[in-house]
This record gives structure tokens, C-alpha cells and sequence, in this order.
């Protein structure tokens, strides 16, 4: 759908006719704003958020004065992004003040992740020196409670339950007992996901509220939610009373526009996203990531402040590029940029950062690539340096050895060498290409 | 305010339209709101877009000035969006159908399956289970007490094991114990991720060795609460494992699933059902005409 490429890339146009006058003056700022509308529109916000969300911005634009060092295009997106980052609101944080056990409640429609994210805020909170105990109110579902139990062993965090034929109200009320009783400083309860229009289980959740009175009552929301978003927001927060907001399934490629929705009619923060199957996929949230995700520019900004928190070494990296260029690129140069690669955190996630990063991902497994650059640098360590500087040496003897002292094969060895020379190509071809257009324009 | 505006939309969806189409003057602000109507059910900017372009062509070639006229034509124009008679596999007759259940996570395949062996049980079928989902924590167990409520044998390995393996034992089982419908429950993926997405094509090819033509049907099971990301997952699960209809879940929210628009104006895939609740009855054969109708009602 090239038409949704990223809002970027579609500025482009306007920003060029843009670039020469001083003031933003109203048609500027509605041809631009009609961009971002129909990018926030395609990110699924909601249309009426949208709505006050472009008014807001068009107040804050006309007139603005463009600052020195941009051109009025990025000036404009400039109040975009600082407009959707005062909309996402600061990073919310769990309230645990006071005498423990802390009651969380977790709530939301079915198949949103309330389960998988009872089970990552418990890791989340232990790791935070917390004692968790989670408790099994999800009475309704086939097997939730199992479910539960089993993540719960596999944490090794209790799990306090009462089977599927008791009140969910009175469970919750003796889990939170039990857990005064053991000790636990913080419990959370795993609800039935329940669509917000029952008014039946709406009323069990307020009975539950009523009888635990938690700290916090997080909505737990699928990423993926279109217009819907308002809906389920508003149900929860009048009926039961949210605190905060979880967005989960965020390591898809949704654009997450729901949250911009979420937030806007309830108020209350977003504290955390859901970034994967695996239990410790839960991170804090970042209202200035999620920003630059909802326009479609990517997450180009947080690779840069990583890459800055590596610290490479300028004279290292002109190096090294030079190299590419002049394919001198060595296998001792390869492994010290695993190394630093490495120090951006696992490829799987450093690649999802990189806007349009997403075709590559399609074709290779980010995980699969991470295990491989672990054999990878193993088999590179086993080498001496004169080997790392010239493979040409590598002998059938020479591979063997390194085979063995990096635990690897013969097989695999060659393999490397073939996609070490490879890689060289490639980076030979690639050092004469120029970044792309939309790139080069947001970060001059 | 925006809460008012909300309720506003919710009230009076068609009537809203209703009362745009029955103005004398159809200017730009009334085909601005019927556009914004359509995005609120989720068809997308893009389609709904499309709609009201091929909308306004039609009222300026035809002349249409009624508003029952008006009407009618913005629901042919939508209905024309869907793909037409897509036959089903299910029509032919063979020993044994297999059919994959796929989809991202919580989506409800699994409740979805149960509610599908429900349906083709008392259409004569006899309908095995496979538990292929051996990743997420008591999926097993989950499809198990469906299957017992169903009334339909499953068949299941261990936590952690092979996908592909469960299926295959699954054929062998229908094939030796009379079953002529295998419905084969998946574990949820995003359809970013490449390895599950291995996974789900090698589940594929191991049906497909098995089985003549196996899998007759890939099912994908998209949450009808879901936006724009719909498309994105029905364009990789059809890439990856040819996907051939569609069932949209959770349609007993106030969501109207206009999604599906895209998805078959786009892809061509038809959708098969509509799930309407939790419990086995729940779930309807997609009939385009009341969909359509639905979008709009309240
Ligand atoms: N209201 C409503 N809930 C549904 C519908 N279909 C499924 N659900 C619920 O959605 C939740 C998730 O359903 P599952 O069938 O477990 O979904 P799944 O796709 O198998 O989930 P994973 O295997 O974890 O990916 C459950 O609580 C179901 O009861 C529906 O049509 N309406
Ligand atoms: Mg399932």
C-alpha cells in the first residue's frame, strides 16, 4: 500500500513547497495536517480523536514561528510529535505506596493478554524485589486458570486459586487474604476478558473492585484494536474505574493508534507495553517511541540514542567505513562490530527499530540471526588475529582446529568464510548507496 | 464532548447516513461524514475512500436523488467490495477433510474450532480435533474441555512439542478411527514473526503429505475488534499458508468489523463465519446482505 508508506515520506512533497517562508501560515498548515490526519486515520486512532487532535495542532501551528534550523514542514511535524507525546501523556508508574499486599487488577475484552500479563507484571515486580502472588479469578474460560498455574510454575510465583465453580468476588477476596497470610507484598488478579456491554460481568468486576479495592486496576489492551478502542475504554473506566492502561501485542506491526484513543477518553496513563510470548516481554512505556510509531516514522530516534550510548568511536566508525568501501573489511573488523551490534541489545529487537526494517524481517528470523551471531563470533574468537586479517590462510587443518574450539563444525566454518565474503559484497554495494530521501530529510 | 460526539455515532449510525443521503444538496461536508461513518467501522481510510468515490460516481451517473435509491446504492457498492461464491472445499466430497485454524494471538481460534465442531457435528460430519498449539500455556487442556463439550474426540501430544508431529498423529488417528473432518487448532502467532510463521507452513506441509491436497481450507480467525492491522494479518497468513476464508470473531461487541472490506476487496477472501459469543451456538455463517445491514443499525 504505497500510499500509507509512512507519513514521512508523504510530507516529503508538501515540505519541499514549504521550505522557503518564514511564519506557518494557515494553507500550509492545513495541506500538511491533511497528511497527518490520514496518518492517523490509517494508525487507527479514532476519528473523532483525530478530529480534536488536528485542532489542537492547527491552533499550535498557524502563526508558529519556524525555527532557524528547520524548514516549516519539519516544524510542523515537530508540534505533531510534541502534540501526540503530550496526548500519550508521561510514562505511567504503578502506584505501591502504602501498607502492602498492593492489589492489582487487571481487566479488558477477551483475548487482549491478561493472562500472559499477569504472569510479566509478576516477573516485572519480583525482579523489583516485590513478592508476588497472582490470583486465578478467570472462572470462565476452558483452562484459564491452568493457564495461569502453569506460568505461575514457571516462574515459580503462587498462584492462589479455588477452582472454576466459586464467585470469582469471593475468590479474589480470600486470594488477597491468603496472600496478607503469605506473605506476598503485591497481588495481581487475572479476570475473564468480558466485552464492555455485559453489563452482567461488568457488574461482577465492580463486585470484585468493591470487595479488594485494588491500588490499581490496569486495562489490558490488544495493540491491534481499531475504532473500537473508545468503546472499550470508556465501558471500563465508567463501570469499574481504571488506572492505567497495558498495550499488548506491541511487538506486531500495528501501528497502535488505539492508544492515542484510549487515552484520550480516559485520562489515565499507559504503563506498560507487552512486547512479546516470552514472560519477560513487558516493558516501561515510552510515550516518545509510541509517538514516532503511530506517524509511521519508525523508531529511527531510539536506535540513534542507542547507537550514541555505544560510544563508537568516530575515527573507529570513519575506519570501518572505509573499509567497506575499499572491501579491506576484515574478519577482525567483522567481530568487532558484532560486538558492538551486540551491545545494542539482541538483533531481533535493534532491527524492528529501523523503519522499513520490516521487508527484511519477512525474509530472515531475527531470533535465528541472533543465535547465529553467537556461533558466529565463537567461531571468529578461535582464530588467531592473522587469520581474522587474511581468511586466505585458512587451510583445511586451520578450519578443523576452529571448528573444534568454537564447538562448531567444519561445515559451519566454511559457511561463514562463504557469507564473510558475501557480506563484504554487500557492504561494498551498499556503502555506494545514500540513505534514503525521508531519512536524510528529518535529521539534517 | 467527545463522549457526546461518540454516542451521537453510536445512536444514530444510519440514521445519520440516512439523513445525509436524504439532503437535498449532497455537498462535500455530507460525503465528508459519509466517509467518516465508514472509517468508524473500521473499514480504513483507503477503502472507505474507495466506497465513497465509487458512491459518488454512481449518484452522478445515475442521477440518484431518492434516499432510498441512495441508500441502496451505498450498500451495493460495499457488498461489491466482497468477493462473490468463493466455492467451499467443504462441498466435495472426500475421506478426509483437513481444515487449519489460524491466527494471531487471542483472536479465538480455539473457541472458534469448538464452536465449528459443534456445527459440522450436527451436519452429519464426523468431526476430530487436532491440539497443534503446544506452546501457550493450557492450550491443550483448553481445546480438551471444548472438545468434551463438543462431544468430538482430540488429539493431543505434550506441551512443547511438535506442531507438526500432533498433526500428523491427528490424520493417522481420524484415518484409522472413521473421522472425515479434522479441524487442526494452531498456537496464535503475530504474523510479523518469521519462525512461527515457519512453524505454520511446515504444519502445512506435513497435512499436505498426508492428506490429497490437504489442507482443503486455512481458516484464518481475525478478532473483529481488530483495525487497519487486519489487512496486514491476512495478507501474511494467506502469503505464507494460503489462506482461503476468513472468521471474524467477537462480533457480539458494538465493533462492526468493516475490515473485512479491505480484506476482500484486496485479497479476495471470503468470509465463511461470524463469531457471536462465547458459547457453542455462537457462531453464524456469513451471510453479506445482514452484514452490511449491520454495519449501519443499531
Ligand atoms: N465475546 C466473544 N468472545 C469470544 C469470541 N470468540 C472467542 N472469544 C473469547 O476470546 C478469548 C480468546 O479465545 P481463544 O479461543 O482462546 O483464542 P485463541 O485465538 O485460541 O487464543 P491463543 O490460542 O491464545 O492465540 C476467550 O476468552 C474466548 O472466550 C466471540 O465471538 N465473542
Ligand atoms: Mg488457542
Amino acid at each position: 500500500m504505497p500510499m500509507f508508506e509512512g507519513l514521512s515520506s508523504r510530507l516529503d512533497g508538501i515540505f519541499k513547497e514549504l521550505r522557503k517562508r518564514g511564519k506557518l501560515n494557515e494553507s500550509d498548515v492545513d495541506a500538511a495536517l491533511r497528511e497527518i490526519r490520514l496518518a492517523l486515520l490509517e494508525a487507527d486512532v479514532h476519528y473523532s480523536v483525530v478530529k480534536s487532535f488536528v485542532a489542537r495542532v492547527r491552533e499550535r501551528a498557524i502563526g508558529a514561528e519556524v525555527a532557524r534550523s528547520l524548514t516549516p514542514g519539519q516544524q510542523v511535524v515537530k508540534i505533531v510529535y510534541e502534540e501526540l507525546i503530550n496526548t500519550l501523556g508521561e510514562p505511567g508508574r504503578l502506584d505501591l505506596s502504602g501498607d502492602p499486599p498492593h492489589v492489582i487488577m487487571l481487566v479488558g475484552l477477551q483475548g487482549s493478554g491478561k493472562t500472559t500479563t499477569a504472569a510479566k507484571l509478576a516477573l516485572h515486580l519480583r525482579r523489583q524485589n516485590h513478592r508476588p502472588l497472582m490470583i486465578a479469578a478467570d472462572t470462565y474460560r476452558p483452562a484459564a486458570i491452568e493457564q495461569l498455574q502453569a506460568l505461575g510454575r514457571q516462574l515459580d510465583i503462587p498462584v492462589y486459586s479455588e477452582g472454576a465453580d466459586v464467585a470469582p468476588p469471593l475468590i479474589a477476596g480470600r486470594g488477597v487474604r491468603a496472600a496478607g497470610q503469605e506473605n506476598a507484598s503485591v497481588v495481581i488478579i487475572d479476570t475473564a476478558g468480558r466485552l464492555q456491554i455485559d453489563d452482567e460481568m461488568m457488574a461482577e468486576l465492580a463486585a470484585i473492585r468493591d470487595r479488594v479495592h485494588p491500588q490499581e486496576t490496569l486495562l489490558v489492551a490488544d495493540s491491534m484494536t481499531g475504532q473500537e478502542a473508545v468503546n472499550i475504554a470508556q465501558g471500563f473506566s465508567d463501570q469499574v474505574g481504571i488506572t492505567g492502561l497495558i498495550l499488548t501485542k506491541v511487538d506486531g506491526d500495528a501501528r497502535g493508534g488505539a492508544a492515542i484513543s484510549m487515552r484520550e477518553v480516559t485520562g489515565v496513563p499507559i504503563k506498560f507495553l507487552g512486547t512479546g510470548e516470552k514472560i519477560d516481554g513487558l516493558e516501561v512505556f515510552h510515550p516518545d517511541r509510541l509517538a514516532r510509531r503511530i506517524l509511521g516514522m519508525g523508531d529511527v530516534l531510539t536506535l540513534i540514542e542507542r547507537a550514541e550510548a555505544i560510544e563508537m568511536d568516530e575515527a573507529e566508525a570513519l575506519a570501518l567505513e572505509e573499509k567497506f568501501r575499499t572491501a579491506s573489511f576484515t574478519l577482525e573488523d567483522y567481530r568487532k562490530m558484532l560486538q558492538q551490534v551486540k551491545r545494542m541489545g539482541p538483533l531481533s529487537q535493534v532491527l524492528e527499530l529501523v523503519p522499513g526494517a520490516g521487508e527484511i524481517m519477512k525474509q530472515i528470523s531475527p531470533e535465528d540471526i541472533d543465535r547465529q551471531l553467537k556461533r558466529v563470533e565463537a567461531i571468529i574468537n578461535s582464530m588467531t588475529l592473522a587469520e581474522r586479517e587474511r581468511p586466505r590462510i585458512l587451510n583445511a587443518s586451520r578450519r578443523k582446529r576452529i571448528a573444534a574450539g568454537s564447538g562448531t563444525s567444519v561445515q559451519e566454518v566454511n559457511q561463514l568464510l562463504k557469507q564473510f565474503r558475501y557480506t563484504q559484497r554487500m557492504m561494498e554495494k551498499l556503502s555506494r548507496q545514500k540513505p534514503p530521501a525521508n531519512l536524510r530529510g528529518l535529521f539534517r | 464532548m467527545l463522549r457526546d460526539s461518540l454516542q451521537r455515532t453510536r445512536q444514530a449510525f444510519f440514521g445519520r447516513i440516512a439523513t445525509l443521503l436524504g439532503a437535498t444538496e449532497l455537498d462535500d461536508q455530507t460525503w465528508d461524514e459519509i466517509e467518516a461513518l465508514l472509517i468508524q467501522a473500521d473499514l480504513g481510510i483507503e477503502t472507505a475512500l474507495a466506497v465513497t468515490e465509487a458512491l459518488r460516481e454512481r449518484v452522478r451517473a445515475e442521477g440518484l436523488t431518492t434516499y432510498e435509491q441512495l441508500r441502496e446504492a451505498l450498500k451495493e457498492t460495499l457488498l461489491s467490495m466482497l468477493p462473490e461464491d468463493v466455492p467451499s472445499a467443504l462441498a466435495e466430497p472426500r475421506l478426509l477433510t483437513v481444515i487449519l485454524v489460524v491466527g494471531v494471538n487471542g483472536s479465538g481460534k480455539t473457541t472458534t474450532i469448538a464452536k465449528l465442531a459443534h456445527r459440522f457435528t450436527r451436519e452429519g460430519w464426523r468431526v476430530m480435533l487436532a491440539a497443534a498449539d503446544t506452546f501457550r500455556a493450557a492450550a491443550i487442556e483448553q481445546l480438551q474441555v471444548w472438545g468434551e463439550r463438543a462431544g468430538v474426540p482430540v488429539i493431543a501430544g505434550q506441551i512443547g512439542g511438535d506442531a507438526g508431529a500432533v498433526t500428523y498423529d491427528a490424520i493417522r488417528a481420524a484415518r484409522a478411527r472413521d473421522y472425515n473432518l479434522l479441524l487442526v487448532d494452531t498456537a496464535g502467532r503475530l504474523h510479523t514473526k518469521y519462525n512461527l510463521m515457519e512453524e505454520l507452513k511446515k504444519i502445512r506441509r506435513v497435512a499436505a503429505r498426508s492428506v490429497h491436497e490437504a489442507p482443503h481450507e486455512v481458516w484464518l480467525v481475525v478478532d473483529g475488534t481488530t483495525g487497519q492491522n487486519a489487512l496486514a494479518q491476512a495478507r501474511h497468513f494467506k502469503e505464507a499458508v494460503g489462506v482461503t476464508g476468513v472468521i471474524v470473531t467477537k462480533l457480539d461487541s458494538t465493533a462492526r468489523g468493516g475490515m473485512v472490506f479491505a480484506i476482500g476487496h484486496e485479497l479476495g477472501l471470503p468470509v465463511r463465519y461470524l463469531g457471536v459469543g462465547e458459547s457453542l451456538e455462537d457462531l453464524q455463517p456469513f451471510d453479506p446482505q445482514a452484514f452490511v445491514d449491520g454495519l449501519f443499525d443499531e
